[in-house]
């Protein structure tokens, strides 16, 4: 584990375990407080695994009256609070303190309602991603955003991250494809914002918590959309020679106004990966794989799909195939489906990096990223969203050796700093966490984070819910003089600054 | 000093009227106006300045003169303009490039002056107010890619990027669109544009029978066939307090000006235009109607009648805007039939409704039936006698609770647009 600053440690609080546990048990069944060092153990990390803090207690509250008086109590003993999904988060968003209560929604598993005359689905938040579409399937419908955990992530993680998936391009992010929540404020207030309605009158204070990482609120009930699925689903498998020319494809297709339901490019490393796992039967002669998903009628999905030949042809494409049943499109998929089991394959540890870039500039981003690796001398292979520019670099090292992980995290933070310098985002869908918190300032200045840490202020006045995570001002960002920290008096008065 | 300084420190608070022509300038502008605790009113051209409440500040912030396209990204499906750009130019452009903003922006100049006049991209995002698209492409809201803008104490914000996916802290530009100009003003923003389909079809069902439409529009709904508009436009009542409106907007070669017809657009190129209808046939079971199809000369120009309010242009009388669950359809046409002027959007969930002016009582009728189906309710024209004691948005205590503190995290002196959308905030 590096050493990663944590916001300073109360230690009035951390003597007071033994009280704190009892007074819990006032507010939800025994057996949902674990306090003993066996028990709260797997709670120590999420799946940024490189990071590890035992909690004071996990609590697994199961009512939403329960969360509200936890986080009452938790306010007016002045607790800090984590909340957990199913700690699948690549970030470190539900990274424990050592002072503060883990609030687990494991329990909060139900489905609540099925509204298909209103097109929506009713669920507790720790109900997983595909546990939805597994509920509404039957009648031809699903839950578009389909993030690659999405046999294990909760859909209250989903909502917290602004989730993606390999369809964001056509179908949105979570936070396109949710109408309500209930939630529950630091303060122990119940609220619900939007309902089954399109839109919400005034803020859009649904908007605002997708995407805040557990910072502003904990959520205790989503209503999500759900869609009937598409008449036809067919997809290409088309190889090229250079790095260029899929970038060029990827363009192309965009700018001759087809939108397909999913655009995925990987690269040389990963194909070899994927094949040598997966057994795939992906082209060997192949630089970059690009797999395109076209859906729609049948006529039209077969109009799109030979217009995607013609123009992969222009772009030198050197290998093609295309899907003519589900059976053949899921083949296709299987290898890229499979990337970071192949990845884990190759060496001990992978670190997956999340990065956002405009897509015309992922050949430049793919030829950095090479370069970097040969620098780093770590090896790296590429998984593209190519459709919604999302990247994500597999840095493949030995985490125990602690110079290997060293190398690795300077690595990534490098690929990030590109994203952004090439116009794109330091994080597309994996959040901030504390994974990138240092990098915020590459993408916010002194200005831009004061206004968001207003907004933390004003909903969580005490910074108790989820601190350490996301925002704080950095000693990096500020030595560099991008952050400017003044008047502290106007920030955050407890904000550790490190 | 540069040129830009050189004009900012002679930016002085005597005038009421400020045009400025920077975000700099704004900046400064507004960093005076905080010094000096001054409420303004904050405008992009002013062509939905009556939506709201009135305000009563002395000073206006008028953004029009912030105009401009800073980058249009063709394929990288995004353009950036400065906030006081006209929505027009935007639309050419993109028109120009076979490109659209899906969210079908709602020309309200027809309503309130009785002509075209779609104001600015700042003006349009603040209101967030999506046409017939919405419901199968997203809100406003869901094409703002990022924005720039001065919060309450003069300092630049900016959030999100030119990228689709993006969860870069948290997502302000939602926060905005919608905000009716109370807590930044905008002054760049990125909206995310997409490829405009080949051609379209709009099927007209004609039928007086509200549990035929509600079906309708519950069947649409339920399709897979991509339906990217449904409409229902009502008979007009028999009332002298209507302007009757309808047989002269919607005056097309293949539609029947007699009677109440739902309509359902159809995109995509040919072949899959009628693929999707022959399929469409069978699922709503459209033998059982009489109707009749607008070829895509008519069907272009029908969506545009729809989305500029044309029924209601020039009219005297109240416009709500109602919003509900789209399975209350049909109990919400019940209430309304025969008795208002209106029509359906948003394939059964975006209600248009005239309430003649001194009927006030009506719209608090309105107003509990909507609220007690959870949906939301706002009077966006009000008539000249009006004396409807409620508000003008519809909101909760919790709701405005939070809303009141994102309002000071924002703008702490309360000074932009006091009081427009709740007299609190």
């Amino acid at each position: 584990m590096t050493e990663l600053a944590l916001p300073k440690i109360d230690k009035a609080t951390v003597s007071r375990k033994n009280l704190i546990v009892s007074d819990l048990k006032k507010f939800t069944k025994e057996e949902n407080i674990l306090s003993e060092n066996d028990e709260i153990k797997p709670y120590e990390t999420d799946a940024l695994a490189a990071y590890k803090q035992t909690p004071l207690a996990v609590v697994l509250p199961e009512t939403t009256e329960e969360v509200s008086k936890i986080l009452k109590y938790c306010y007016n003993e002045n607790i800090k609070v984590i909340p957990r999904g199913a700690g699948t988060g690549l970030s470190g968003g539900a990274l424990p303190l050592q002072d503060a209560i883990l609030l687990g929604l494991g329990k909060f598993n139900k489905i609540l309602e099925i509204d298909f005359e209103n097109k929506c689905v009713v669920t507790q938040p720790g109900v997983t991603n595909l546990g939805i579409t597994h509920a509404v399937q039957h009648k031809g419908y699903y839950y578009a955003p389909d993030p690659s955990s999405q046999l294990a992530c909760s859909i209250g993680g989903n909502v917290a991250e602004n989730s993606g998936g390999v369809h964001s391009l056509k179908y949105g992010t979570t936070t396109n494809n949710i109408l309500g929540v209930e939630m529950v404020m630091m303060d122990g207030t119940i609220t619900r914002i939007g309902g089954k309605t399109l839109d919400q009158e005034g803020y859009d204070i649904l908007g605002l918590l997708c995407g805040s990482e557990g910072l502003l609120g904990v959520i205790t009930e989503v209503t999500v959309k759900i869609l009937k699925k598409p008449q036809s689903v067919r997809a290409a498998l088309i190889g090229f020679p250079t790095i260029e020319d899929g970038g060029n494809c990827v363009s192309d297709i965009i700018s001759n106004g087809i939108v397909p339901a999913g655009m995925e490019i990987m690269d040389k490393a990963l194909i070899d990966a994927t094949d040598k796992f997966a057994k795939a039967g992906y082209p060997k002669d192949a630089e970059v794989l690009m797999i395109v998903e076209l859906d729609g009628t049948k006529s039209e999905v077969d109009d799109l799909i030979k217009q995607v030949s013609e123009i992969a042809k222009r772009n030198n494409s050197n290998s093609m195939k295309l899907s003519k049943n589900d059976k053949e499109r899921l083949a296709f998929w299987s290898g890229r489906k499979a990337a970071f089991p192949a990845c884990g394959a190759m060496a001990p540890d992978y670190y997956c990096m999340d990065g956002s870039i405009p897509r015309g500039k992922l050949s430049l981003i793919l030829k950095e990223i090479n370069q970097l690796s040969k620098k780093y001398n770590l090896a790296v292979a590429n998984a593209f969203h190519a459709g919604d520019g999302n990247l994500h670099p597999l840095i493949m090292f030995d985490g125990s050796d602690k110079e290997q992980l060293r190398k690795t995290e300077e690595f990534g933070a490098e690929i990030l700093k590109a994203c952004v310098k090439h116009g794109g985002a330091l994080t597309g869908e994996h959040g901030v966490g504390i994974e990138k918190r240092e990098l915020m300032c590459e993408s916010f200045n002194n200005n831009d984070i004061q206004q968001q840490l207003n907004i933390k202020k004003s909903l969580d006045e005490k910074n108790l819910l989820n601190p350490g995570k996301v925002y704080p001002i950095l000693r990096k960002c500020a030595e560099e003089g991008r952050v400017h920290v003044h008047r502290g008096e106007e920030k955050f008065p407890d904000l550790p600054r490190f | 000093m540069s040129i830009e300084e050189k004009k900012n420190s002679q930016i002085s608070l005597d005038s009421n009227t400020y045009l400025p022509s920077s975000e700099n300038e704004v900046a400064e502008i507004i960093k005076k106006i905080y010094s000096k605790k001054l409420p303004i009113e904050v405008l992009g051209s002013g062509s939905k300045k009556n939506f709201g409440y009135n305000l009563q500040t002395a000073k206006t912030l008028n953004l029009s003169n912030l105009s401009g396209i800073i980058e249009y990204k063709k394929e990288e499906l995004y353009i950036k303009v400065k906030a006081g750009t006209p929505l027009e130019e935007v639309e050419k452009i993109l028109d120009e490039n076979n490109q659209q903003l899906a969210f079908e922006p709602i020309d309200f100049g027809y309503l309130n002056k009785g002509n075209s006049n779609k104001g600015t991209v700042g003006g349009y995002v603040a209101c967030n107010f999506a046409g017939s698209r919405r419901y199968k492409v997203g809100s406003v809201r869901d094409h703002i890619l990022g924005f720039r803008g001065v919060n309450g104490k003069g300092d630049i914000i900016k959030s999100g990027g030119t990228v689709v996916k993006n969860v870069t802290g948290y997502d302000l530009s939602k926060l905005i669109s919608g905000s009716f100009g109370t807590l930044a003003v905008l002054t760049e923003i990125t909206l995310k544009v997409s490829p405009k389909k080949q051609s379209q079809i709009t099927v007209i069902t004609y039928s007086e029978d509200i549990k035929k439409i509600s079906n309708l529009f519950d069947k649409i709904l339920s399709s897979s066939n991509e339906v990217s508009g449904a409409t229902f436009i009502p008979e007009e009542p028999n009332n002298k307090k209507y302007e009757l409106t309808k047989r002269n907007v919607f005056k097309f070669n293949d539609l029947d000006q007699e009677g109440s017809f739902l309509g359902f657009r159809i995109e995509g190129n040919k072949t899959s235009i009628n693929e999707r209808l022959k399929d469409l046939k069978k699922e709503l079971d459209l033998k059982s109607f009489k109707t009749s199809v607008l070829d895509v000369y008519q069907s272009v120009p029908f969506w545009q009648k729809v989305n500029n309010l044309e029924i209601f242009t020039n009219t005297k009388n109240n416009i709500l805007r109602a919003v509900i669950p789209p399975a209350k359809c049909e109990l919400f046409l019940k209430l309304l039939s025969k008795k208002y002027k209106y029509f359906v959007d948003w394939c059964g969930s975006l209600f248009w409704i005239e309430v003649a002016d001194k009927e006030d009582e009506k719209i608090n009728l309105i107003k509990k039936f909507v609220i007690e189906n959870n949906g939301y309710l706002t009077i966006l024209k009000k008539s000249e006698n009006f004396d409807f004691k409620d508000t003008l948005f519809t909101i909760d205590e919790t709701r405005l609770m939070i809303s009141k503190k994102i309002k000071e995290s924002f703008d702490p002196k309360g000074l932009f647009n006091p009081g427009k959308m709740y007299r609190e905030i």
